[in-house]
């Protein structure tokens, strides 16, 4: 396989990844107003991504650092083009970091209460973002012949990208909740069980629609089978969550979005960045890539580092795999 | 202003932000490590205090070297696309290296560390902590590497066809002479900022006669270490002078404000006159220290602004290849100044307090506690001194500022965002040194034994 294939194929794992560990928290984040009644149950539901968050948000450290080294041309024309997204990404992304380590900083309810604010928002934002981010990757955007972006903002909000955010918006959301039943116990086990099956319905609607427009628009035959395989994995989701089977259930939402990223990254190639523009030029695995060199020292490392990033990250999952009571939450905070 | 200006604003104040955080977290993480070290050496009470203390204090500080840590990630792309197309074969790998060795392993094992108390096997969380602070090192090396190479560009070819340097050699790039000497000085200035906050804090409580079982000891560690690491800045230093100059001769003669060729040259401890040295009125000045300073020998030649200008323009053709003079010397003088006054007062104080005294005055307990700005303030210079002294240059010799920004995105845009980040970043500091001050000033907690029941059904230690 040629490297550059290869370095395609490992962002859109790093994208998978992220989207699968950090999706979770970011739908734990939009849910603690609904699922979190009181103090103590909002700080229950923090503390089942506290120890994980950050490191599930270095995914996307590394799928950006990975994209700037393997293909600078993408990282330079998408960065760029999308600028003002990204800012307020960045700015959510901020807020919410902070939140988690200051919000039990001091003991009082509106300072508490202003930290949630930034949490809820600092998860809604980015899981909105992200998916009108790839739903335009994926639709092409203005790409000039010096593949310079000339869109400018307004064209980043057609109705295809913004169903696209609406998707993963959901799809995080559902998986949140899942998240939520499989690692808490008690009342919050249960509202957090019960969420996840209402939020499946418009979860199918939104991402079946989304998977089906991006095929009848570009009808590949890849496409079309990791479509499907997404599809019934969220079935499966439904399924497993009506039944509350909080471990599958959990599996075949995390599936669902790995599919689904895969998806839509097989549509994407060998184009990276296509332009919907007549006399553009579209960013593809070849004339966005670094050297051959460059991607082979790159594929040293990722080969030597990745396996030992995984198991020490999949240790720290099992180290805290016990479900969390709100009797584990002490009564004053540290 | 226009949009380059603008995007080099940004870059200065958000990078120069994120390294107000960074040091402390370099050298507290291993400071931390080395108390919670000794505590399960010798499980004396005081040292777990000691580490529960400063491990809040680093913690909150963590906390903002992450999240400013990613603006920058972020804003090579956004502001500086036309460097990124230049640069990526080379600059991104050494990015991308970072992320993968070092940000998952401390942020991982950061994680377990704030979480696993009382979950972890005692020796088991020792290990979590010391690995989340060689996750910092390892960071610094590679982002170093990467800035090394802006400022020293090796193991490349220029490939003219496609406009850009591509990557031959990595082993060069990450063994690159300026990486190998900023790296040692970068790390030892981490370390002096952290001993200072230490001491800073501790001067404070021990002035109260708080709590001295733990800030007593605690002030001296702060202070030698302070001690320790400011000769290692200034060893390192010293070498990473001679490179300079050996590599930016420039930087050197901006740094020194020297406009012709001298030999032997003198230093320049300050001057008044005009800002950017052209006139003086008045100088101190050490006899041939410049010249020691840069080549290694009192008789060396140091060659001046005006020469080099010429010999650029030779090779680089017509331009102006002379950094802004008044910020390049000054700043010079200020990283070196503070951090001297860091060690001058790290010095007394350990001297003051030898053999269990305790100075009765104000003025000793007043300057301890006004030490952790000093080496905040000596990095933040040295990285303006560092980064100024390159220009007009963003890779030296190779890619000037000016070609370096986006083409494509407009001036409001980029105005958009440094007002946002300045905003955000000011708000967000007062934030953070309120909480700071708050909890530097409520001292160790006292410790709890838990009761001897099943750990994992036990309260969360340490919980958000
Ligand atoms: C506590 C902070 C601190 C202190 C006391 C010093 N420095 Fe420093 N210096 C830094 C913190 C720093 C820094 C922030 O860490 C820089 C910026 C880039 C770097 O690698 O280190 C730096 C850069 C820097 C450079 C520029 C390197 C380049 O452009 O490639 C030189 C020549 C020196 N330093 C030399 C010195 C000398 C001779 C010092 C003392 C006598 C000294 N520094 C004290
Ligand atoms: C964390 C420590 C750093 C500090 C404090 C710092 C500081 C600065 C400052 C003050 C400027 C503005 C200079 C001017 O406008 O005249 C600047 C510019 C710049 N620096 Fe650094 N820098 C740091 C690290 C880095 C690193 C690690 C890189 C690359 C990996 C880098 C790349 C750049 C670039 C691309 C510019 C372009 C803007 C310009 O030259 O004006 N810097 N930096
Ligand atoms: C301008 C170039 C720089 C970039 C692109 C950059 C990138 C980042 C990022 C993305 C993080 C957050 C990691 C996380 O979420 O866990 C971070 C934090 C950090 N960076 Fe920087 N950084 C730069 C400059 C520097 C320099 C010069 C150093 C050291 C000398 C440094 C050392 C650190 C450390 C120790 C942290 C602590 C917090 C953490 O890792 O999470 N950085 N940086």
């Amino acid at each position: 396989m040629e490297l550059t294939t290869v370095w395609f194929i490992l962002i859109a794992v790093l994208w998978a990844g992220y989207f699968l560990l950090e999706g979770f928290d970011f739908g734990v984040g939009m849910l603690l107003p609904v699922l979190g009644r009181d103090e103590r149950e909002r700080r229950l539901l923090i503390n089942t991504i506290g120890p994980v968050w950050d490191g599930n948000e270095v995914w996307l450290l590394v799928a950006g650092g990975a994209t700037f080294a393997a293909f600078p041309e993408w990282y330079a024309t998408l960065f760029s083009g999308f600028y003002l997204p990204l800012l307020l990404i960045l700015v959510a992304l901020i807020v919410r970091g902070l939140a988690f380590e200051y919000r039990g900083k001091i003991d009082s309810p509106r300072w508490r209460r202003r930290w949630d604010l930034c949490i809820i928002v600092g998860s809604l934002v980015p899981a909105l973002l992200w998916g009108v981010a790839f739903g335009n990757i994926v639709r092409g955007v203005p790409i000039s012949a010096d593949h310079e972006y000339v869109g400018g903002f307004f064209n980043l909000l057609n109705p295809y990208a913004l169903l696209g955010g609406l998707t993963t918006l959901t799809l995080f959301a559902l998986h949140g909740a899942v998240f939520l039943a499989l690692k808490t116990d008690g009342d919050v086990r249960d509202r957090a069980g019960r969420l996840a099956v209402r939020l499946s319905l418009p979860a199918v609607a939104l991402a079946g629609g989304f998977l089906l427009w991006t095929q009848l628009t570009h009808d590949d035959a890849w496409g079309w089978a990791l479509s499907g395989a997404a599809a019934a994995a969220l079935a499966g989701a439904v399924v497993a969550a009506r039944f509350r089977r909080e471990g599958w259930a959990f599996l075949a939402t995390g599936a669902t979005l790995v599919l689904a990223v895969a998806a839509l990254f097989v549509t994407l190639f060998p184009d990276v960045l296509p332009t919907s523009l007549p006399g553009g030029d579209s960013l593809t695995v070849t004339n966005a890539a670094s050297t051959p060199y460059t991607l082979k020292v790159m594929t040293g490392v990722a080969v030597l580092f990745t396996p030992i990033v995984l198991a020490y990250q999949s240790w720290t999952y099992w180290v805290f795999r016990k479900r969390l009571r709100v009797e584990h939450i002490p009564v004053s905070h540290p | 202003m226009d949009a380059l200006d603008l995007a080099r604003w940004q870059f200065a104040i958000t990078t120069v932000y994120h390294f107000i955080f960074v040091p402390i977290t370099i050298g507290l993480s291993a400071l931390v490590a080395g108390l919670q070290t000794a505590w399960v050496r010798t499980g004396r009470p005081e040292y777990l205090r000691a580490t529960k203390f400063w491990g809040k204090l680093f913690l909150i500080n963590f906390a903002m070297g992450v999240v400013t840590g990613i603006v920058q990630e972020f804003q090579f792309g956004m502001n500086w696309s036309a460097y990124s197309r230049f640069v990526g074969d080379i600059f991104g790998a050494p990015l991308a290296i970072e992320g993968l060795l070092a940000f998952f392993l401390e942020s991982t094992f950061l994680g377990l560390w704030i979480f696993g108390w009382d979950r972890l096997p005692k020796r088991v969380h020792l290990a979590t902590i010391w690995l989340a602070s060689i996750g910092t090192m390892l960071s610094a090396y590679f982002i170093l590497a990467a800035n090394s190479w802006m400022q020293h560009p090796v193991g490349y070819t220029v490939n003219a066809e496609r406009g850009r340097a591509e990557l031959t050699d990595i082993f060069a790039v990450l063994t690159n002479s300026t990486a190998l000497v900023t790296f040692p000085h970068t790390i030892t200035a981490c370390f002096l900022t952290a001993g200072a906050l230490m001491l800073a804090v501790s001067a404070w409580h021990l002035r109260r006669d708080n709590q001295p079982e733990v800030f007593r000891p605690a002030l001296r560690l702060g202070a030698w270490v302070v001690l320790i690491a400011g000769v290692g800045v200034l060893v390192t230093g010293d070498l990473q002078a001679r490179v300079m100059t050996e590599q930016q001769p420039m930087k050197m003669a901006a740094a020194e404000a020297l406009y012709e060729t001298d030999k032997p040259a003198s230093f320049s401890v300050f001057t008044i006159g005009s800002l950017d040295g052209r006139e003086e009125l008045a100088s101190v000045r050490i006899p041939s220290l410049l010249s020691f300073m840069a080549t290694g020998s009192p008789n060396g030649e140091v060659e001046g602004i005006n020469d080099l200008q010429r010999q650029y323009e030779q090779q680089y053709g017509p331009g102006d290849y002379v950094p802004y003079v008044p910020v390049t010397y000054w700043s010079f003088r200020l990283m070196i100044g503070f951090g001297a006054l860091a060690m001058a007062v790290a010095a007394l104080a350990l001297w003051r307090t030898r053999k269990g005294r305790r100075p009765a005055g104000r003025w000793l307990w007043t300057a301890a506690v006004a030490t952790v700005a000093m080496p905040l303030l000596a990095n933040s210079f040295g990285w303006i001194f560092t980064e100024v002294g390159r220009q007009p240059w963003t890779v030296f010799g190779l890619f000037k500022t000016s070609e370096s920004v986006s083409p494509s995105v407009p001036t409001s845009t980029v105005a958009t965002s440094l007002i946002v980040f300045t905003l955000l970043y000011g708000g967000l500091a007062v934030v953070e040194l309120m909480l700071m001050l708050r909890y530097a000033r409520a001292g160790a907690p006292e410790i709890v034994t838990p009761p001897d029941d099943d750990e994992s059904e036990r309260p969360l230690a340490f919980a958000y």
